[in-house]
């Protein structure tokens, strides 16, 4: 029994090692690279447009908007990072239909080195917001006392992240196998759209919670200059519990 | 150990790849182009607003333009219509001028010629009156009548009043020539003495005397000096009955001229 597909190795030289995830990844890589340099290498200014171009500018905006919905006023800024954590993840969850694929998602390693992004990077939005002395001034709020627990949910937190989205993808890949041994033919089938569900779920989870960790980070600057406007999070889309 | 530290350094290098990567290829050129649409369908809003204003605009104007010429049409018309009318009035009024005056002059053409009609054929059968009165009594004239006549001016000579005779007296006395007597047929002898004889008598004076004959007395002998007349001739009557006539035209043709002028 696989938990993972980092355990699948195809090539390895002592310390270096090419497996499964590293391998799945480069194809969706590859697919999400490609797939983009063919459509945007002849865009349309105009009205008309091709239905690649129109679905990439769906996906593009639509991540905008929910990222300006967190609460980024500049959400340009932030596309690059959150728009492409979230598709990396969708799209790997979704290529789960095909036989064979292994999603890297579905590999704890995978999921911390994505954690360990989100980790990096909410300090540094922060710092490049408030400065970094008022970053660090907002793990003294409300009070000092409050410093250790602080820091205790900032690793938590990223923990979480990464162990939810990993336990989610590699169950949904576990529960296909082992149904498939069991029962070869309809359910395998309705239990693989409900893991392509899952995964949607997961990767708007994780693509929404970065989002809100990198507003909270950033929040105290903008709180102060507009203190009228407090950040427009949706009650439903901050799913801190999940 | 489900952590392979190796695969979470490759995957976190190939995140970051990929991020760059689709930054590059993904996010930029999309997002480019949908602000160059909306700039471009902004424009468009913009212009077709622009071109709206200016429509409605134009539209405002040439209304208004319309309306202004419509008013400036009917003006003119109604100022044309006036024009028109005056024109026609004076029109009507020149020609019934023109035809008045017209008719008056051509009814005083009428009368005139009417007149003068009525003037020629007066004169022309008073003339023709005394010339037939004149030829009957030329042809009429003989030495008897000549004879007769001598012996009428022989009386109307003796019989001249005394005021008349006294300045014949005078005229005769102060003329430079012989008195003259003038008949329309050579006088015989006798009748010539006795004219003489007659004239001495009255005047008891010899007088001189010259005989002339004049065919335009008519009939008739006159005596002439120095001014007095003394005279009996049919040529007189006729001339006398001429001038009454005359004066009986002239009477009755002012009447006729003034109510001829009175008509419009």
């Amino acid at each position: 029994m696989r938990l993972s597909p980092d355990e699948m190795i195809f090539w390895q030289y002592g310390f270096l090692k090419l497996n499964a995830t590293i391998l799945f990844t480069w194809i969706l890589m590859l697919v999400l690279v490609v797939g983009s340099m063919l459509v945007t290498r002849r865009l349309s200014r105009d009205l008309e447009r091709s239905r690649w171009q129109n679905l990439l500018e769906v996906v593009v905006t639509s991540i905008e908007k929910q990222i300006e919905e967190v609460g980024l006023r500049q959400p340009r800024k932030y596309l690059g990072f959150l728009g492409t954590l979230f598709l990396f993840v969708a799209l790997s969850a979704l290529c789960t239909v095909f036989p064979g694929f292994e999603p890297p998602t579905g590999s704890l390693s995978t999921t911390v080195a994505l954690a360990l992004c989100v980790l990096v990077a909410v300090p540094l939005f922060g710092i490049e917001e408030q400065g970094l002395g008022g970053y660090l001034k907002s793990y003294t709020k409300p009070t000092i006392i409050m410093l250790p627990f602080n820091l205790i949910s900032e690793v938590s937190r990223t923990l979480a992240l990464a162990v939810r989205l990993f336990g989610n993808m590699m169950s949904g890949a576990m529960i296909v196998g082992i149904l498939l041994s069991i029962t070869p033919f309809v359910f395998p089938i309705v239990m693989t759209v409900l893991g392509l569900l899952t995964g949607m779920v997961q990767a708007y989870i994780f693509f929404i919670l970065a989002a809100v960790y990198i507003a909270a980070a950033t929040q105290i600057r903008q709180s102060k200059s507009e203190p009228l406007s407090p950040p427009r999070i949706p009650a439903k889309e901050t799913p801190w519990t999940v | 150990m489900l952590i392979d530290w190796f695969t979470v350094g490759a995957q976190l290098l190939n995140f970051l790849v990929l991020a760059w990567l689709l930054k590059r290829f993904l996010y930029r050129p999309i997002l480019d182009a949908l602000d160059a649409r909306e700039q471009r369908i902004a424009a468009e809003l913009a212009d077709a607003d622009a071109k709206r204003a200016e429509a409605d605009q134009e539209r405002e104007e040439f209304r208004q333009k319309n309306e202004a010429f419509d008013r400036q049409r009917s003006a003119l018309l109604s100022q044309v219509t006036d024009e028109a009318k005056a024109e026609r009035q004076r029109l009507l009024d020149e020609a019934r001028q023109a035809v008045d005056t017209l008719r008056a002059k051509r009814m005083e053409t009428l009368a005139n010629d009417t007149h003068n009609l009525n003037q020629a054929i007066s004169r022309r059968t008073q003339q023709e009156v005394f010339a037939i009165a004149r030829k009957a009594l030329s042809d009429l004239a003989t030495t008897s009548l000549e004879e007769r006549m001598g012996e009428v001016f022989l009386r109307r000579l003796r019989a001249l009043d005394d005021q008349v005779k006294e300045g014949f007296a005078t005229s005769l006395k102060t003329a430079t020539g012989p008195a003259l007597v003038r008949s329309a047929f050579d006088l015989p002898a006798e009748q010539r003495a006795a004219i003489q004889n007659a004239l001495n008598e009255t005047f008891s004076a010899e007088i001189r005397v010259k005989f002339e004959t004049a065919p335009d007395l008519v009939s008739g002998i006159e005596l002439t000096t120095n001014g007095q007349k003394v005279a009996w001739s049919i040529a007189d009557y006729l001339a006398s009955l001429e001038k009454g006539v005359d004066e009986l035209l002239k009477t009755q043709s002012r009447p006729e001229a003034k109510a001829g002028t009175g008509r419009p």
